[in-house]
């Protein structure tokens, strides 16, 4: 095949078609700050690249070498050298959803398990291949309640949804033409079940509520499915904790039609921010408008076990612009790797680690509540994060913490204003109750 | 072998007249080139179209492709029959296997549609 790079008239007729002077303006509505050319440093020997890396490393505080409560949507669960050692295999390194998919049936089969075990865990259906991460997550559900709905404009969104989350949906819906109406969470900070369902009108399409919230309480599926069923409108579960699914009832149980969120819990490392790993279930009345890849079970011409994907004719390469979605590929590598780790713990092990966390991040909670000059602002039950209220401004409670290895948890004020002195603590089984107790005497100090 | 009771678009639907309700469906050249169907998404009774639009898609193991209303009309009947077996519209495209019945808003559009025999002579012609 010849490549035939694009001439200087080729490019002039283009942009006179589509009523544009130069090619700069194609980039208007970006930021100005991010137009310029990037600060890079001169080009530099590998030696003096390892050394510059390896001080940027030592700059970093890493989970490893802290005593680590930073959760607010990320979380630092243990993943065994089993699932890593697997990632290493060059049979999975290229594991870019194929486009030829049925030669590759261990790619396959490691998909539908992986979809299994969110199905299991979520008590839905049909769950994807996986997508990139949990915010992108909501807003493909809510995009899949929208084209259920045939026509209604508007989702119904608890405050108590990350607002990373939210902010992503706002990015989404602002050139589509939806709206949002936001829920606030009451002064227990769990959403009231009457003001989820009071906000639902006939132009409503979804309802979408987290649990464990932002602030770290359980919240009940069961408000968003009441407040979404028999008028017309989707209810969506919402999981930035995913070791939660094995400890709290499933969505679907509690009537809840699509789960989506973040399985990063679930086998990934926090990979400093990213990657991540999204998924999104639902029931199988509605499983031709789920996006993303499918992995089916199926027999092959000589009766064996076998898989294929599946409803691809949903999708982007078949449908072009018609497709449900323009997601064409999931998040291949974390996705097995949560499949292997998935299948290392099994049913038992997740609940362990589920367990250890909750138990552990209770110890805790009782500790800090009985530190002179804290309090825990909200009474209802938490899974493994909660809110603390401090003496003074979080930011620099936190920063005196971190200089001494302790990062005690994540302010409030980074996403939200008039609750400077609040921080969201996390707890998982890597903790241990010496570092817990290290954490409660310097926040006595520091009190 | 396309009834000639009945008129035909580009898009390879058919709608047969009978009074002020039209009956649509898909043509058997339509079912042959889309290959096994295994699913029908189709509008409630109640929905309003205008002809020419988007009322459904019709969907085989190899695409999913678009329908489209030959007419203008209020939707008064669904074949249910065929959303729960869609292999009927492979199997009888022009009787069991119909989509919608819609009471036409106005009778001026039928005269814009093809003849039995024009149709046959377009799907010769875009064939070639």
């Amino acid at each position: 095949m010849k490549f035939l790079p694009v001439s200087d008239s080729d490019r002039t007729a283009m942009l006179q078609a589509i009523g544009v002077a130069r090619v700069e303006d194609l980039f208007r509505s970006l930021p100005r700050e991010v137009l310029g050319s990037p600060d890079l440093r001169p080009p530099m020997s590998e030696i003096e690249i390892r050394r510059s890396f390896g001080e940027l490393s030592r700059r970093t505080a890493g989970a490893r070498d802290t005593a680590f409560f930073l959760g607010a949507g990320l979380y630092h669960h243990y993943v065994s050298a089993i699932a890593d050692q697997m990632l290493y295999r060059s049979e999975w390194l290229t594991s870019y959803t194929p486009y030829q998919p049925e030669v590759s049936q261990g790619t396959l089969q490691s998909i539908f398990e992986f979809q299994t075990h969110i199905g299991l865990l979520t008590g839905l259906d049909v769950a994807n291949a996986s997508l990139y991460e949990g915010a992108s997550a909501l807003v493909e559900a809510l995009l899949m309640a929208e084209r259920l709905s045939r026509g209604r404009r508007r989702a119904v969104l608890s405050a108590g949804i990350h607002p990373e989350y939210r902010e992503t949906v706002r990015t989404y819906f602002a050139n589509l033409d939806l709206e949002i109406a936001e829920v606030p969470v009451g002064p227990d900070g769990a959403t009231e079940a009457q003001a989820l369902a009071a906000a639902v009108d006939d132009r409503t399409f979804a309802v979408a509520l987290q649990s464990p919230n932002f602030y770290g309480l359980v919240e009940d599926w069961k408000s968003a499915s009441a407040a979404a069923s028999g008028r017309g409108a989707q209810s969506i579960a919402v999981v930035a904790e995913a070791a939660s699914l094995a400890l709290l009832a499933p969505p679907g149980e509690a009537g809840i039609d699509i789960a989506c969120g973040e399985a990063q819990s679930l086998g990934v490392p926090m990979n400093n921010g990213g990657p991540l790993l999204g998924f999104l279930a639902c029931r199988t009345a509605h499983q031709r408008q789920i996006p993303g890849r499918l992995v089916g079970e199926t027999r092959d011409a000589e009766g064996r076990r076998a898989f294929c994907l599946t409803l691809s004719t949903r999708e982007q390469h078949i449908r072009r612009e018609k497709a449900t979605s323009n997601i064409c590929t999931n998040q291949g590598l974390m996705a097995l790797a949560a499949n292997v780790h998935m299948s290392l713990l099994g049913r038992r092990g997740l609940r362990e680690v589920a367990l250890q966390s909750h138990a552990k991040a209770e110890y805790l909670k009782e500790r800090i509540a009985g530190v002179p000059g804290y309090r825990i602002p909200y009474g209802g039950p938490t899974f493994n994060e909660f809110v603390v209220e401090g003496p003074e401004d979080a930011r620099s409670l936190l920063s005196r913490l971190a200089a001494r290895g302790i990062l005690g948890g994540v302010p409030l004020s980074r996403y939200e204003d008039g609750s400077p002195r609040r921080f969201v603590t996390a707890v998982t089984e890597m903790n241990t109750k010496e570092e817990m107790d290290r954490l409660v005497a310097a926040l006595g100090e520091a009190a | 072998m396309n009834p000639d009771d009945r008129h035909y678009t580009q898009s390879h639907e058919w709608v047969k007249i009978d009074g002020e309700v039209g009956t649509i469906g898909i043509t058997d050249h339509a079912q042959k080139e889309l290959g096994e169907i295994v699913y029908l998404e189709l509008p409630e009774t109640g929905h309003v179209f205008n002809a020419n639009e988007e009322f459904g898609t019709v969907e085989s193991v190899k695409a999913v492709s678009e329908l489209y209303t030959p007419i203008s009309g209020e939707v008064v009947e669904v074949n249910k029959g065929a959303i729960a077996e869609p292999g009927i519209v492979n199997d009888d495209p022009f009787g069991d296997g119909w989509l919608l019945r819609i009471k036409l808003s106005t009778d001026q559009e039928v005269s814009t549609l093809m003849s039995a025999e024009q149709y046959a002579e377009y799907v010769r012609t875009e064939e070639k």
